[in-house]
């Protein structure tokens, strides 16, 4: 029972950090600015949401294929980041400054 | 609230849709083609086929999206070598026969509304034959038995059809080559770091699919997908794999199936007729071999037919 709240609560928690990530990908002023805010927020909102699902799968195999798919999503996530922020100041677009 | 969910789901694929079909910008139709079968693997798990959910993620998403946005590399090159200036285009639906097309898909549309109204809610359809029969397939998935077993003859022609495809590519002749650019460490790490865990992933999927959603195009595709990300990354096939041990990689899964099917022919009678007793093996065998195949070639024609390395000469 107590465990079914704090699933609730993760699962909750990782919506919130996923919509933040989308309103910085759909508000942000610049390609960088954007993926700063997609790729952290959504890391993050994944880890609440796996840990959630962990919790309410009440086995610890399915818990490590989960921890693991979240470490390759985090892995994929920042290196593709890092890529198209490379071609983009290779293409010559400036960072944004206030 | 799944009402909710599903009726968000069906509307935003048909708007994607549309989105990638009207959008000028061939880079954006492509991006929101890949969105669109994302939303389509979706609607596969919603319908509860995990295995074509799978297969559309990995197939109609991950390597149909690589393969658009590399045409749309050569495509580039060719535009800007020919330097030809293009007649202005005009919106799409004041071209003859337009109308007469939209006709056509609105009485389609229609048709196929009519029928699903009157079709029966809750059929079994063929589901208890397969389940039935399922101790004699080889395996303990009935979407496996029925691709591999049942049907097997289905997607002996699919493979064959992507082989064909590969051939059809390679016939059109080289193509423009883009010039490696440097890729950074990031790239590289990534790469070296993910191809053995692809290799790992395509394993587990091909040997899951005798018990659960996955199989041989899955696993094939997750293979294209390492071989996709090693290319992009700068490597590249070494010289003295590049011809005949290549080309029998690309036949060997579609090859093997065929043999396999003439000699089941040759045993029991009939096509894809496996003894009992030893079809799980058979069905081992024709999957892993098909896994390897598929994936070559859709690297393959990632590459855009050949797999030959450039000469300095040319």
């Amino acid at each position: 029972m107590l465990t079914d709240y704090l699933a609730l609560l993760l699962l909750i928690s990782g919506g919130f950090f996923f919509l933040a990530g989308t309103v910085g990908l759909l508000r942000f002023p610049d390609v960088y600015t954007r993926l700063h805010a997609l790729t952290k927020a959504d890391n993050v909102g994944l880890g609440f949401v796996m840990a959630g699902l962990a919790i309410q799968s009440g086995s610890w195999l399915v818990a490590g294929k989960l921890f693991l798919i979240w470490l390759l999503v985090l892995l994929a996530g920042a290196s593709v980041a890092h890529l198209i922020a490379r071609r983009a100041l290779q293409r010559g677009i400036t960072p944004w400054q206030r | 609230m799944p009402l909710l969910f599903d009726s968000l789901l069906g509307l935003g694929g048909i708007w994607l849709a549309w989105q990638a079909l009207s959008s000028d910008n061939l880079f954006r139709a492509i991006v929101l083609f890949v969105a669109f079968g994302l939303m389509l693997a979706l609607v596969w798990v919603r319908l509860a086929a995990p295995d074509i959910a799978l297969a559309e993620a990995a197939i109609g998403a991950g390597v149909t999206g690589a393969l658009l946005l590399a045409a749309l590399a050569r495509l580039d090159v060719v535009v800007h070598e020919e330097a030809t200036n293009p007649e202005p285009s005009q919106p799409s639906w004041h071209r003859p026969g337009s109308g007469f097309v939209a006709l056509l898909t609105a009485g389609l549309f229609i048709a196929l509304v009519y029928t699903l109204y009157h079709l029966p809610v809750d059929t079994p359809g063929l589901r208890r034959d397969v389940i039935a029969q399922l101790d004699n397939s080889g395996v303990r998935h009935p979407v496996t038995a029925v691709l591999l077993n049942f049907r097997g003859y289905d997607t002996l022609l699919e493979i064959l059809v992507l082989l064909l495809a590969l051939l059809g590519v390679g016939s059109l002749g080289k193509c423009h080559r883009q010039a490696v650019t440097a890729t950074g460490p990031v790239l590289d790490a990534l790469s070296r770091l993910l191809a053995p865990v692809l290799v790992l992933v395509a394993a587990y999927l091909l040997w899951l699919g005798a018990s659960a959603p996955g199989g041989a195009f899955q696993a094939g595709a997750v293979l294209a997908a390492g071989g996709i990300l090693l290319l992009l990354s700068g490597w590249r096939l070494p010289a003295r794999f590049a011809r005949w041990p290549w080309r029998l990689l690309l036949a060997l899964g579609p090859v093997l199936f065929l043999v396999l099917a003439l000699i089941t022919l040759w045993l029991e009678g009939k096509l894809l007729q496996y003894p009992p007793a030893q079809a799980g093996g058979w069905i081992l065998l024709i999957e892993a071999s098909a896994s390897l195949s598929i994936g070559a070639i859709l690297v393959a024609l990632f590459m855009g037919g050949d797999a030959e390395p450039e000469h300095k000469d040319e």
